[in-house]
């Protein structure tokens, strides 16, 4: 049973958003990259697991990119991952992300496919279930558990106002997010080992684009605390209801 | 050409947020010059679907397949794109939630049109369909063009009033034809939290941090929340150490709140916590170190200790009630 992992490159979580060109475009001047916190720490270790208890043959890595994301690519052979496949070519819309995806593993015999809840650069939360359609696969979102016996997968997942269990038979997307594993660090014989694994480059296949950010805003300034008197919390309410009109 | 809503509904009332969309859904409608469908799921009366009319949809199409009881996104993703084929649907809107997030991409993937996720403004129309949306986990908004035929947007809560109106909507039964494959998730157990507000609809959020010191000491934050008819949440360490369920935890890693008030208790404020709550409208923040990040972000402040103030505030805010009747 192959696994195939979507790995996303994004900045990392504490960078300073800025934009260039008018805000036009994302500066990334001093920004250090990161693979997608969920797809490291929950949809990568998880595979891994899988793979460590016999239950796996193969962790495949994907990802939409041009060559700057091959230093986050190859940490994510060095957690564990046997091959990577970066498809070259980079877009911010979701159709462009989940068509390239979907092109490169049709036919390919991935049984499970992982990824994250959600980019947080993007934060689309869409790529997975949009792979699911195109593959015609079941889709499962925002695991926090994903167990497998046999062909049978069997998942916790949030749902609106709380949380459920499903099963259901490979092959399946499953979006993964806190819960699923814990996150791990690369050893030195990872990151050596890492830099014979294959990364094989793939052309983008033609996917049409549907969809494209057209200028970048960033969220008013607050105008500045008020401090209330700590013996006063009336004031408090008065404030909230009558300035802020909240309650 | 029309305009397709999604409408949830828990126990045969629709959600807030759904009513949220179906607004969204008419003013859209009403911008392009055509009709709003709504397109409901499951056991609701006939009076609940024709209320739909109140806020702006025309039709409500009623799906009753017991089998799509339990949610599946394949097979409601299903429903939604018949839904679509048969009124012609040029834009097409669902929550973004569990539910949203899982079943929009899918109708956007089979018809092939562009989708925002996570929308907070209508589309401007004097451009194209452009339309804003959180990026960089709250940091940022971007506005995206969409440049199919077929839009599709999923709405964030909290981003719009809901107006009730007068109008009436009428109900058809829709039928579709779906195979056992598309029910090939078995749901083995459902857990919901029963009577609490759900946190992603929350207009008022009280949450905690790690300087609240320990889970037991959250009565007194579960008390304001009660008062003020709140929903709870916290911050990632406080999730971490199991003081509070994972569901709670909000910021970067955890979940995205847009409320009308967030009153944070103990917490620093770090950068990955704001990026969750920064769309909140008026944020309070109760902290003893007045050097806490968080009072940067922050409309109101107070300076002290969380267990002496916040129950003072709770007592302000039970006297505020009685006097308002
Ligand atoms: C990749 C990554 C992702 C992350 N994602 C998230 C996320 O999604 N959400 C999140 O919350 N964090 C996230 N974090 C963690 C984040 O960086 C902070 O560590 C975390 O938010 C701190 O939580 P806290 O404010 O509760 O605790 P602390 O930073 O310990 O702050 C406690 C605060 O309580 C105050 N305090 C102490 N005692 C009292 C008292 N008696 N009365 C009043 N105030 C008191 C202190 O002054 C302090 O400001 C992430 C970190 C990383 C690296
Ligand atoms: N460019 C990309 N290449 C590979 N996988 C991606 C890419 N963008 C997003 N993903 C995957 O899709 C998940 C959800 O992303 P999003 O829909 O953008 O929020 C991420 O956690 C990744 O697993």
């Amino acid at each position: 049973m192959k696994i195939l992992v979507c790995i996303s490159q994004v900045p990392d979580t504490t960078a300073k958003i800025a934009f260039s060109e008018n805000n036009t475009v994302f500066n990334a001047q001093g920004v250090t990259y990161i693979i997608n916190p969920y797809d490291e720490w929950y949809c990568l270790v998880r595979a891994l697991e899988l793979k460590e208890s016999g239950l796996a043959s193969a962790v495949h890595l994907v990802t939409v990119g041009k060559a700057d994301t091959e230093p986050v690519i190859r940490k994510a052979l060095a957690l564990g991952g046997d091959e990577a496949f970066r498809i070259d070519t980079d877009s911010s819309d979701p159709s462009v992300v989940a068509g390239q995806i979907a092109a490169f593993a049709q036919g390919q015999g991935y049984e499970l496919i992982l990824c994250g809840k959600e980019s947080i650069d993007y934060n689309n939360a869409s790529i997975g279930a949009m792979v699911a359609e195109l593959l015609d696969m079941n889709f499962l979102g925002f695991a926090a558990k994903v167990d497998l016996a046999g062909s049978t997968i069997t998942v916790n997942r949030e749902i609106d106002g709380g949380e459920e269990t499903d099963s259901c038979e490979l092959p399946v997307v499953i979006s993964c997010q806190k819960g699923v594993a814990e996150a791990r660090i690369p050893n030195m014989r990872g990151i050596m080992a890492a830099r014979t694994k294959p990364l094989k480059v793939i052309p983008p296949a033609a996917v049409a684009q549907l969809s494209s950010i057209v200028a970048y805003e960033m969220p008013p300034a607050k105008s500045g605390v008020k401090m209330i008197d700590p013996e006063n919390m009336d004031e408090l309410v008065r404030l909230l209801h009558s300035e802020a009109k909240v309650i | 050409m029309s305009v397709l809503v999604l409408a949830e509904h828990a126990q045969g009332i629709f959600k807030k947020k759904s009513l949220e969309a179906v607004q969204y859904a008419a003013k859209i409608a009403a911008d392009m010059g055509t009709t709003v469908t709504a397109i409901a799921v499951g056991n609701v009366g006939d009076g609940e679907l024709k209320s739909l009319g109140n806020y702006g949809a025309q039709q409500v199409l009623h799906t009753t397949d017991a089998r799509l009881d339990n949610f599946n996104s394949r097979s409601w993703a299903k429903v939604v794109i018949a839904a679509a084929q048969k009124v012609g649907a040029t834009v097409i809107i669902g929550t973004h939630d569990t539910t949203g997030k899982a079943v929009m991409p899918r109708v956007a993937a089979r018809l092939q049109a562009g989708m925002v996720s996570g929308a907070v403004s209508y589309p401007d129309l004097s451009k194209g369909f452009v339309v804003k949306k959180n990026v960089f986990s709250g940091k940022a908004f971007a506005f995206v063009s969409i440049t199919s035929d077929i839009k599709v947007i999923s709405l964030m809560a909290n981003s719009f009033p809901v107006i009730k109106g007068k109008g009436t909507a009428t109900v058809e039964n829709f039928d579709v034809a779906l195979t056992d494959k598309d029910f090939s998730v078995k749901v083995v157990s459902v857990n919901k939290a029963s009577g609490d507000i759900p946190l992603s609809e929350a207009e008022l959020v009280v949450s905690g941090g790690r300087g609240m010191k320990g889970p037991e000491n959250w009565y007194v934050l579960e008390a304001l929340a009660k008062e003020l008819g709140a929903a709870t949440a916290c911050s990632r360490p406080v999730a971490d150490s199991h003081w509070r369920p994972h569901n709670e935890h909000v910021g970067q890693t955890g979940g995205t709140i847009r409320p009308n008030l967030y009153i944070a208790v103990g917490i620093s404020g770090a950068i990955q916590h704001l990026a969750g709550v920064n769309g909140s409208k008026t944020i309070v923040v109760i902290n003893k170190d007045p050097e806490a990040p968080f009072f940067k972000a922050a409309d109101y402040g107070v300076l002290g200790d969380a267990m002496e103030i916040v129950p003072r505030l709770t007592e302000a805010v039970k006297k505020f009630k009685a006097n308002q009747g």
